[in-house]
Order: C-alpha cells, then sequence, then structure tokens
C-alpha cells in the first residue's frame, strides 16, 4: 500500500468517523478539532498523547513486524497483559534481592519474556494444531485478562491497598521515572524508539528480516528459498509478543506502579496497536509518528467526552472507522490495477504448465 | 442439423495471435475433440466461446442465428455450459448447495432442497448420480466433476464445453464420464471436448479438429482417421531442428533414483516407483502432458515434497527426504514451473531475488547480518552477464518481464559448478528471443559438466536439448531413449499415453 493511498484511506476514514460523532449529536468539525486540538495543542494534551503512544509504538512495532511475515497477531492486547503480570511478578519477587539499578532493566527482561511466552503459546497452536493465529491469539486475550483479575483479586493481592484489588505497589527502584510535569515514563518511550528504529534495520538488514519479507511477499518462494515458515512463525510471535510485553511492563511500572484491573493496564492499547502498524504501512519506523497520531486521538477522544459529552464509546467507533478505511484502502489499492475480464479468464493462453 | 460454427476467430494477446482464423461446426448430437499441444490456443477459443473473452474478429452462429456471447450470462441463455478444468466449487457447501448457488429461479427458503429434487432427475436420466447432501470436500474429483456437469445442465445448457476432462479422473472414473456423454449426446446434446489425448479422441468422439499454434491444422471424422495421423497434424511434422548440442562423452553419474514414490496434493501417488539417472555433462529430457507427476518428481529432488519412498543419490549421497537446502549443498539448483509464482518475490527487489536461494550463505550473509553491498554486486553481474532489463539492481522484481524474471532466476541457479539442474518448463511462455538464451544457458552448463534435468511438455525443445528422452505418464517413464532418431510422432503417441506401434 502506497503512502498516497494509505493518506488517502485516513482522509476517508476522518471523514466518516466524524460524520458519525455528527449522527450522535455533535458538529463533526468542532469535535474533530476538538480531539486534534486537546491532544496537540497543549503541553498537557501532548504529554498525554507522548504517554498513551508508548504503549501503541511498542505493540504497533511488533505488530507491524508480525503482519509484513502474514501473520496476523491479533493478540498484542493479551500479550501486552501478560508482559505486565510477568513484570510485576519481578519487581514484588525481586526487591529484597537485586540492586536498585538492575531493577529496571530486570522488569523489562520479565516483561518482554512474559509477552513472548503468551505470543509463542498462540504460535505454538498454529504451528503444532493449524490452529488459525487470528482466533488463536484473540482468545488468549480472554484468557489473559482473566487471569490478571485472578491474581489482583486473589494470590497477589496487596495487603496495603486498603482493600482494593491491586497487588502491592512496586518499590521505588522499580518505578520509572517520568519526564516532569508529565506521565510520560522516559526509559519505556527510549526502548520504545530503538525498538521501532531497531525493528526496521532488522527488516531491511538481517537474515531474519529477508525471511520475514520474503514469506510475506511471496510464501510459495519462500519455500522454494529453504525458509521454514512454521520457524519464522514462532520468532515473529516471541518479538511481537515480547514488544508488546514490553509495553506491558512499562504500563506496570510507569504509570500504575502496580497490577491493577486488565482494563486500567492496557484500555485497549493491543487492539489500536493493530490500527497504528496499518496506519504507518507495516513500516516501523513509521510507526513512531502512527503511534502519536493513534495516541492524539484516544487523549482526544477522552476530551470531546468531558466537552462535548459524548459516550466514551464513540471515540472506539471512531477508531473502528478509521480502521475499516485503511483495510478497505488496502483493498482497493491492491484491486485496481488488473482489468481482467474475469477471474475465470485466465492468462490468455491455454492451459499450460502448472495448470494441472 | 449445425449446433454451433464459430467462424474466422481471430483473438490477440498483446499482438501476438493465440487464435488466427478459426472456423469449427458442431453438429447436433455430435462429439466434436477439440485436440492440440499446448498453447494452441483451444482454451483461448473455448473462452471466447463462453463469453469470457471477446473476439477480436470472426462470427459464433448456434443454432444457425448469429449470437453476441459478452459474458458467460449470454452463453448460459443460449445454453452452452461449461466445465473448466479446475471446478468452481465451494468446498465446504453440500452438493445440493453449490447447484442451487447463484441460479435463478430457485425458491428463497430452503434452496437446496430443490436443487436435491433437480438432482434426483439428472441422476436417473443421465447416470449423473451425486449425493445432494454430501459436502464437495468429501467428494471425488470424478464426483466434483459430475457436480459440475450437473450445475452446466440445471442451467440449461444444451451444448457443454468439457476442457481437459479426464486429466483428474481415473480410468473407471472417465469411462463413467464417457458413458454419461452418449447418453447426452442420444438426446440430441452436443458436446465439444478439449484434450491432448489421442486414445480419448479415438474412443469418444465422431468429428475432430485439431489446432496448431493458433489455427485449425485440420479436421477429421473419427472414423476415418488414426492416431498416428492426428499426431502429425498436432505437431505439424516440421523437420527437427538440428541439435546444437555438442557431442561429448557424459562423465558420472550424479544423479541416480530408485524406486521413488511420491504422493500428490490429493495424497495418491504422482510418482510411482520411478527409476532413471543422469550422468555429468548430460541432459535428460522429460517429455510429457502436465500433470503426469512432473511436478512432484521436480519437487521430491529439490526437497520441497518428502517421497513417499524410494531413493534419491546425488554423487552417491542418500539424499531423499532432505530439506531444499541440504539438496542445495550438494550442488542441486532449481529452475522453478510458474515463475513468478515460486521463482521470485516480486516486493523485493532484483538484488534481493539475485541471493533468494542463497542469503542465508557468505558472502551475502555474515553472523546473521545481511551484505547489502555484496547482494548489490552479484546482481550486476547477473544483470551484466544474462541482459536483464531493466538493468537496476534496486528494481522491484515483480516489475520485469517473464523473460527477464526467468534469466534472473536461471543465472541465480546456474551460478557457480552446479551438479544438478532441474529446470521445469524453463522456457514456457517466454518469447523466441528469452527462449534460445533460457536454452543455450541449459547447454552451456552441460558442457561445464553439470546434469540437467530437463521438465518440458515443448517437444522440440526436449528433442533439442536433450542426451536422452524419457516419456512421462501417469507417474512413470514410458520409455528412455538415446535421443537419435526418435520419431515425434511416436513421443507425441507416448505423451498420450498410447502404445507405439
Amino acid at each position: 500500500m502506497t503512502a498516497r493511498s494509505t493518506l488517502g484511506a485516513l482522509a476517508v476514514g476522518l471523514l466518516l468517523g466524524s460524520f458519525s460523532l455528527g449522527v450522535m449529536g455533535a458538529d463533526p468539525l468542532q469535535a474533530l478539532s476538538s480531539i486534534f486540538l486537546g491532544s496537540f495543542a497543549s503541553a498537557y494534551g501532548f504529554g498525554e498523547t507522548v504517554t498513551k503512544a508508548i504503549p501503541l509504538m511498542l505493540a504497533g512495532t511488533g505488530l507491524a513486524l508480525a503482519f509484513r511475515g502474514r501473520l496476523w497477531n491479533i493478540g498484542a492486547e493479551g500479550q501486552l497483559l501478560a508482559g505486565a503480570v510477568a513484570a510485576t511478578g519481578a519487581a514484588l519477587s525481586l526487591k529484597d534481592l537485586l540492586p536498585g539499578f538492575l531493577m529496571v532493566p530486570a522488569l523489562f527482561a520479565a516483561g518482554a519474556a512474559g509477552g513472548a511466552a503468551w505470543g509463542l503459546l498462540a504460535g505454538w497452536l498454529k504451528t503444532r494444531f493449524q490452529v488459525n493465529e487470528v482466533i488463536g491469539s484473540l482468545m488468549l486475550n480472554y484468557i489473559a485478562a482473566e487471569a490478571v483479575q485472578y491474581l489482583i483479586y486473589g494470590p497477589w493481592k496487596g495487603a496495603t491497598q486498603f482493600g482494593f484489588p491491586y497487588t502491592d505497589n512496586f518499590c521505588a527502584a522499580a518505578t520509572l521515572p517520568v519526564i516532569a510535569g508529565t506521565r510520560v515514563h522516559a526509559p519505556t518511550l527510549a526502548v520504545a524508539l530503538a525498538a521501532a528504529g531497531g525493528a526496521f534495520w532488522a527488516l531491511r538488514r538481517m537474515r531474519f528480516g529477508f525471511e520475514v519479507r520474503a514469506l510475506g511477499g511471496n510464501p510459495e518462494a519462500a519455500r522454494y528459498a529453504g525458509i521454514d515458515p512454521a520457524r519464522t512463525a514462532l520468532i515473529l510471535m516471541a518479538l511481537s509478543g515480547g514488544l508488546a510485553g514490553l509495553a506491558g511492563a512499562g504500563e506496570a511500572a510507569g504509570i500504575h506502579h502496580h497490577l491493577t484491573y486488565p482494563w486500567a493496564v492496557s484500555s485497549g492499547y493491543g487492539y489500536s496497536a493493530i490500527i497504528v502498524a496499518w496506519v504507518a504501512g507495516l513500516n516501523p519506523l513509521l510507526v513512531v509518528p502512527s503511534a502519536l497520531f493513534l495516541g492524539g486521538i484516544l487523549v482526544g477522544g477522552d476530551a470531546i467526552q468531558t466537552s462535548m459529552g459524548l459516550p466514551a464509546s464513540a471515540i472506539s467507533l471512531f477508531n473502528g472507522i478509521l480502521l475499516l478505511s485503511l483495510m478497505g484502502g488496502e483493498f482497493f489499492a491492491r484491486r485496481r490495477p488488473q482489468r481482467s475480464p474475469s477471474p475465470l479468464a485466465g492468462e490468455g493462453r491455454d492451459g499450460g504448465p502448472g495448470h494441472k | 442439423m449445425k449446433h454451433l460454427e464459430l467462424r474466422g476467430i481471430r483473438k490477440e494477446f498483446g499482438g501476438v495471435p493465440a487464435n488466427d482464423g478459426i472456423d469449427l461446426s458442431v453438429r447436433s448430437g455430435e462429439i466434436a475433440a477439440l485436440l492440440g499441444e499446448n498453447g494452441a490456443g483451444k482454451t483461448t477459443l473455448m473462452n471466447i466461446l463462453y463469453g469470457l473473452y471477446r473476439p477480436d474478429a470472426g462470427e459464433i452462429l448456434v443454432d444457425g442465428r448469429p449470437a453476441a456471447i459478452r459474458s458467460p450470462k449470454d452463453a448460459i441463455r443460449l445454453g452452452i455450459g461449461m466445465v473448466h478444468q479446475h471446478f468452481l466449487l465451494i468446498g465446504r457447501h453440500t452438493a445440493a448447495e453449490n447447484v442451487a448457488l447463484g441460479l435463478e429461479g430457485v425458491p428463497f427458503v430452503r434452496p437446496e432442497r430443490w436443487a436435491a429434487r433437480r438432482m434426483e432427475e439428472f441422476a436417473a436420466r443421465y447416470g449423473l448420480r451425486v449425493r445432494p447432501e454430501a459436502p464437495v470436500w468429501l467428494l471425488s474429483a470424478g464426483q466434483q466433476q459430475r457436480l459440475e456437469l450437473i450445475k452446466a445442465l440445471i442451467r440449461g445448457a444444451r451444448l457443454l464445453i468439457l476442457d481437459e476432462p479426464t486429466s483428474v479422473l481415473t480410468d473407471a472414473e472417465a469411462d463413467e464420464l464417457f458413458a454419461v456423454l452418449r447418453r447426452m449426446t442420444a438426446e440430441g446434446m452436443s458436446v465439444i471436448f478439449i484434450t491432448h489425448k489421442l486414445e480419448e479422441v479415438m474412443r469418444l468422439s465422431h468429428a475432430i479438429t485439431v489446432l496448431r499454434r493458433g489455427r485449425v491444422a485440420g479436421t477429421a471424422s473419427t472414423a476415418e482417421t488414426t492416431p498416428e495421423a492426428l499426431a502429425s497434424l498436432m505437431t505439424g511434422l516440421e523437420p527437427v531442428a538440428p541439435a546444437a548440442r555438442a557431442q561429448r562423452a557424459p562423465g558420472p553419474e550424479v544423479l541416480r533414483v530408485e524406486g521413488l514414490t511420491v504422493a500428490g496434493d490429493m495424497g495418491v501417488p504422482a510418482v510411482s516407483e520411478l527409476a532413471f539417472s543422469v550422468r555429468s555433462g548430460e541432459v535428460l529430457g522429460v517429455a510429457g502432458v502436465s500433470g503426469n507427476g512432473q511436478s512432484e518428481l521436480a519437487e521430491a529432488l529439490t526437497g520441497l515434497r518428502r517421497p513417499e519412498r524410494g531413493s534419491i543419490r546425488i554423487s552417491g549421497t542418500e539424499a531423499a527426504g532432505r530439506d531444499c537446502r541440504a539438496l542445495r549443498a550438494l550442488g542441486v539448483r532449481h529452475v522453478p514451473e510458474e515463475r513468478p509464482r515460486f521463482g521470485v518475490v516480486g516486493d523485493m527487489s532484483v538484488a534481493e531475488n539475485a541471493v533468494l536461494t542463497r542469503y542465508h550463505e557468505p558472502p551475502f550473509c555474515r553472523r546473521g547480518m545481511l551484505d547489502a553491498a555484496e547482494m548489490r554486486r552479484r546482481a550486476e553481474s547477473l544483470i551484466a552477464c544474462y541482459g536483464i532489463r531493466p538493468p537496476s539492481p534496486e528494481a522491484r522484481a515483480g516489475t520485469l518481464s517473464g523473460g527477464n524474471i526467468q534469466k534472473l532466476i536461471l543465472g541465480r541457479e546456474a551460478d557457480g559448478k552446479p551438479a544438478l539442474i532441474v529446470a521445469v518448463h524453463p522456457t514456457y511462455g517466454l518469447d523466441v528471443g528469452a527462449t534460445e538464451f533460457v536454452r543455450e544457458r541449459l547447454l552451456e552448463k552441460r558442457a561445464e559438466g553439470a546434469a540437467v534435468l530437463l521438465i518440458s511438455e515443448d517437444l522440440e525443445e526436449v528433442l533439442r536439448l536433450s542426451d536422452r528422452v524419457a516419456v512421462m505418464f501417469e507417474g512413470r517413464f514410458l520409455d528412455v531413449r538415446e535421443n537419435r532418431g526418435l520419431d515425434r510422432r511416436e513421443l507425441m503417441l507416448l505423451m498420450g499415453g498410447g502404445q507405439p506401434a
């Protein structure tokens, strides 16, 4: 999909999305402008936008990688939660064991491992039992959310939280520093930017990236080239799950400082990251602006909720329309150049080799 | 009375005529065979008749009246039905649901019940028996074909076009099909039967039209012709081009295959108990009509398909069941069929495609890192040696023409000192210049000592390049002969599964 068709689809999506806000009784233009003014025009709003863009960047980078290899991982939400759980486990169990300066690296490592394991589970189901990864990874999202609830109401329920279903707060060394006056947890932002850059570079310059692009571009030619699709799928699931897991670690250690309700840990970042990856045209570098854009819509969505009295689901609807237009744009961009009289018509010559 | 008449049909693709002045007529109650090699224009002609293509010139008469056929809908309205080589059925739906799908006049509620009743009628009338409630994916190829026939008949077809109908059938299923067709024509329906199997033509048809290179090479009444005469018409009896091969004594044995059995996609053996060998500096040409196990043989030899049984030795090393990287390491190279589908990744650059089968080895890859400069150098040298256009390593491979893609693949595969080159339909669809180029490169590799297994439907190509010729039919080699004084007609007979006189 070219940059032009992406932008075109984006414009159509914004138009239809604001129209849908109009149907709900808001002035569409005013709604659009308050979304973007709310999220980009003030220091506070922009800080919030960046805060929300951090998990979107990490998960979006992972999804861009997976989608490039034609692996439809819809499970970033669950992988993010698994990462948050693993990071929380590390923070709570290691607090008296590790020197403080090792705490943050340990959290991120645990988060990445947790997300990767959750991703690998879907990958294993796919490669071992031919469970479609869309179904497998999606269902694992629900399991992850229920598992988080079980932990915070059950074994991990904090003694110091006045009965709230949270784990105990992380110790200071396991809490991520923020940029003053914002909630932007800087270490995670740095990791996210590095991940996007690294993924971009890996796709172009690493052997594994070559294999992913070959497999995504033409699975049959990839097989002919000796690329093992199952192995590549497993690595991709681990990578994209691991990146989502890093996002989960960042949310737990940077925002909440404990494990809390699954919908509070993530608020749908794993799903929004799908849109982030598509808006970026599956290019990891472009995931950075794309995550800021989507983060802005999420923040702006909160803003129009309060200022224009629209329901919270209005912005989900808006996002859904955006994703649909992007997918639709992709579809039309692919279809337009072919002008054959009929899909049955063949190549204009007799049967020929391979037409068994 | 003439049921169908085609007059002077012409159709060009990109300036190349696929059909040129074709006349064809079919009488009511007649089975007319349309015979010809691949690329002769049979399928194009039938696609015109079914409204999938518009002819550039010529007219079509149905029941003596000029007919404008602009779409399959028009064809169906005129009582023309087509059964494609590839069935157009929905696997998860039942037979009756497939029949009801897209049909006008079916009841809105439970259309499949109505379809099932109609299917009973056809079963009684023509012996076309398919269980209406059976899901299509459970049906055999023969049953699926019967379902396609029912679909055509229920839409009121009185003239049926069957494109290579027996290619997917067992012998018993083919016999059943022939019986059904005879019953239909006894009721005044007509059939056009496309094939290149001479034996079937002789058994089934009343009249035969032979196409060659887009023109009618001749017509005959089945009762008054012989398979030999038809083979001559198909091949045109042009003198075989003098072999450009330099005579040289072949070297040691490179490939030895014994008892090789390979399953096709449907699980039935596509290659059965095959045994042969190819020596260094030798081209073994495998002639035969596509679908007789050639693809499966090539895939087994190159590690893309695991054989069921048997042995594949490459220079003495047992290689059956190894993956394609292991075989590549033994010196096996593969020029695959259906180039754009298997040979290149269209979205990747020429440079990346130039190393598609070697990207993981030095100098292109060290410790997991690709060396773009090395890849580029490789592509530049291929572009220079093979005259690939456009001469840009950065161009997306998908933008190259078929000939240039094949040059790229051939350059990539022939590079270095391959022990065995498996080339499948290497010049299919290429223009004359590119064809010559590809053939010369293969002979060059032979001269350098490579063993070449050439799988091709193009008899002229096989005869020109091969030291020995095998004819493959239904998973076996009917004969392996020295390429000296071979009779094209006899080979053509063998390709069609006939026995030489």
